[in-house]
């Protein structure tokens, strides 16, 4: 008996000499390359969910709101129409190249970044920590890049079928860099006024841009459609949605792209990325539901291009919320959109008299204004813990949390985008029409932009 | 030598086409227009705004015939264009001064 317990004890240790053969230091090696690899395969999942995701926001302007604008206007405008959104795809990459991404992310003052970043300078594979510190800093770069094309191309619909090309362009140049990249800056730039999560003294909460892209381009919409002027003979029965069937197809272009530009803004492919990508859809199906009921009950009818401008609302209303507010307060929060664009796109609008032709205001001013301000409501840190004390303990977001001067927070928020966007745009339009001139000739409006501003016509269909 | 232009409802097209063909007319021109007499239109709403459409599609058939045969095509049309209600359309009959073939000079009835 004793010489098997001996024969047990020699198997059992036998290996006991080769293990600690293997010194400390190598374990720590070890260890060390399996923590390298863990964080590379983070950076890998992160990294391929970011590029996505860019490519994502980039199709909602190209072909998405090309194609939804595109579709609204009269025949003779389309290609003018869509040319204003796709020409930004070029232009503000260019000035973003130069000195854009450094203005909105670059320094660290309140209001607006320095020159660090510009030509790109610094912007490499490594990652930069203050922003997303798994990914290259280049993919951040170039994902908030397509922000800043985005947002400019929203404003076209409040100028459509009347403005000259070339003023465009200027204005979208000196919009870009008085509004956009300041607000940009103050929300989501280091020590930006307004950026809860990087040392700003008006704490604010948006996720994905309901105040920096929807309220700002809603709100210069407005200014806009104000400036410039009506239409020739609006309202006219000649003024109907030329193509309601590319409008769809473009409008689907946009619910499905949202998902880069909200659920991409958690900055990884993370569980926060889940839940924004969950309650972005969850806020565009309620609010759709939400317009065409009330449309139904107020026309008896229930129209498609009711329900692609409900779905918009609700998208627009859920993206400052996205990554703060559960599935069920999506709901509501997108169902409120809809409801309360509806009346802003019908009832406001007729009796201001304002021609803000493709509802730039209705919905992106007017939908961003009551997101940015739900989600102090709605904001929970069970969604999103990111925001902690200086010891390292989650801070309450919003109302739902107990904390409800958020909301307040989110007002002073907008306001400041309302404001930014109206100065701003007033200022810019001004110089515009001294120097080159806003809106295109009475003549060239009657013949139509595509003809007029670039001498083509969009269907051919005799040939 | 006599034109004939009917305007009638674009479903009725292929049944008036075939009926044609049956009583060997096969030359005529067809255009889609928009048009009304006494048919009211529609209603339509874009985003709050709303549009009375009272230009309602039609097909308008246009063929020249030789005078002798003018009756039979419009009672042949007529009974193939017929629903009874309003909107069914109308005929206009015009005298023609001169037809030509232009394959080949021919001119008055034997170019129909």
């Amino acid at each position: 008996m004793l010489r098997l317990r001996f024969l047990c004890l020699f198997t059992l240790l036998w290996p006991a000499p080769a293990l600690l053969a293997q010194t400390v230091p190598e374990l720590q090696a070890r260890i060390a390359a399996l923590e390298a690899a863990t964080r590379s395969a983070q950076s890998a999942g992160d990294n391929a969910w970011m590029l996505m995701s860019a490519a994502l926001v980039l199709m909602m302007t190209g072909p998405g709101l090309a194609l939804f604008y595109g579709g609204l206007v009269r025949r003779k405008n389309v290609l003018g129409t869509m040319m204003q959104s796709f020409i930004l795809m070029a232009v503000v990459t260019a000035i973003w190249a130069v000195v854009g991404y450094s203005l909105a992310f670059g320094g660290s003052s309140w209001l607006l970044g320095d020159f660090r970043f510009a030509f790109l300078n610094g912007v490499g594979s490594a990652p930069n920590a203050d922003y997303a510190g798994t990914i290259p800093h280049q993919t951040f770069m170039v994902y908030q890049l397509m922000f800043a094309i985005i947002t400019p191309a929203l404003i076209s619909g409040a100028f459509a079928e009347r403005m000259k090309f070339s003023a465009m362009l200027l204005f979208t140049v000196l919009w870009s860099l008085m509004v956009y990249f300041p607000m940009a800056h103050m929300v989501w730039g280091k020590g930006g006024l307004l950026n809860a999560f990087l040392g700003g003294a008006i704490p604010c909460f948006d996720f994905a841009g309901g105040t920096v892209v929807h309220i700002t381009s809603g709100v210069s919409a407005l200014v806009c459609a104000l400036y410039l002027g009506k239409r020739l003979g609006y309202p006219q029965p000649s003024m109907k949605p030329h193509n309601l069937v590319i409008s769809f197809v473009g409008a689907c272009l946009l619910w499905v792209g949202w998902f880069g530009f909200n659920a991409g803004s958690a900055l990884a492919a993370s569980g926060l990325a889940t839940s924004a990508f969950v309650a972005t859809h969850f806020g565009a199906a309620a609010a759709t539901i939400g317009w065409l009921v009330v449309e139904w009950i107020d026309n008896g009818k229930p129209s498609v291009l009711g329900g692609l401008s409900g779905s918009v609302a609700g998208l627009v209303a859920i993206t400052p919320a996205s990554g703060f507010v559960k599935p069920f307060p999506a709901l509501a929060i997108g169902l409120s959109a809809g409801v309360v664009c509806y009346f802003m796109v019908t009832r406001v609008k007729r009796f201001f008299g304002y021609d803000d032709s493709l509802d730039a205001f209705g919905v992106h001013g007017a939908g961003g204004t009551l997101g940015a301000i739900l989600t102090g409501v709605f904001a929970t840190s069970a969604v999103n813990d990111a925001l902690k004390d200086a010891s390292g303990r989650v801070l309450p977001l919003g109302l739902v949390d107990g904390k409800a001067s958020q909301v307040l927070n989110q007002m002073v928020g907008c306001a400041i985008a309302w404001g930014l966007g109206i100065v701003g745009t007033l200022v810019i339009l001004k110089v515009c029409d001294m120097t080159i001139g806003l809106r295109v000739g009475k003549d060239q409006e009657v013949e139509g932009l595509d003809v007029a501003m670039h001498g083509e016509e969009g269907y051919i269909f005799e040939s | 030598m006599k034109k004939i232009e009917a305007i009638i409802q674009p479903f009725k097209l292929d049944q008036v086409k075939e009926a044609l063909k049956g009583i060997g007319i096969d030359g005529m021109t067809v255009s889609e227009v928009r048009g009304h007499g006494r048919q009211k239109g529609h209603k339509e709403v874009y985003r709050g705004q709303e549009y009375n459409v009272d230009l309602l599609p039609k097909v308008k058939l246009e063929m020249v015939v030789p005078s002798s045969r003018c009756e039979e095509v419009i009672k042949t049309l007529t009974a193939a264009a017929r629903t009874g209600k309003i909107g069914d359309g109308k005929i206009f009959v015009y005298d023609v001064a001169e037809a030509i073939r232009i394959r080949n000079d021919d001119r008055g009835e034997s170019a129909l």
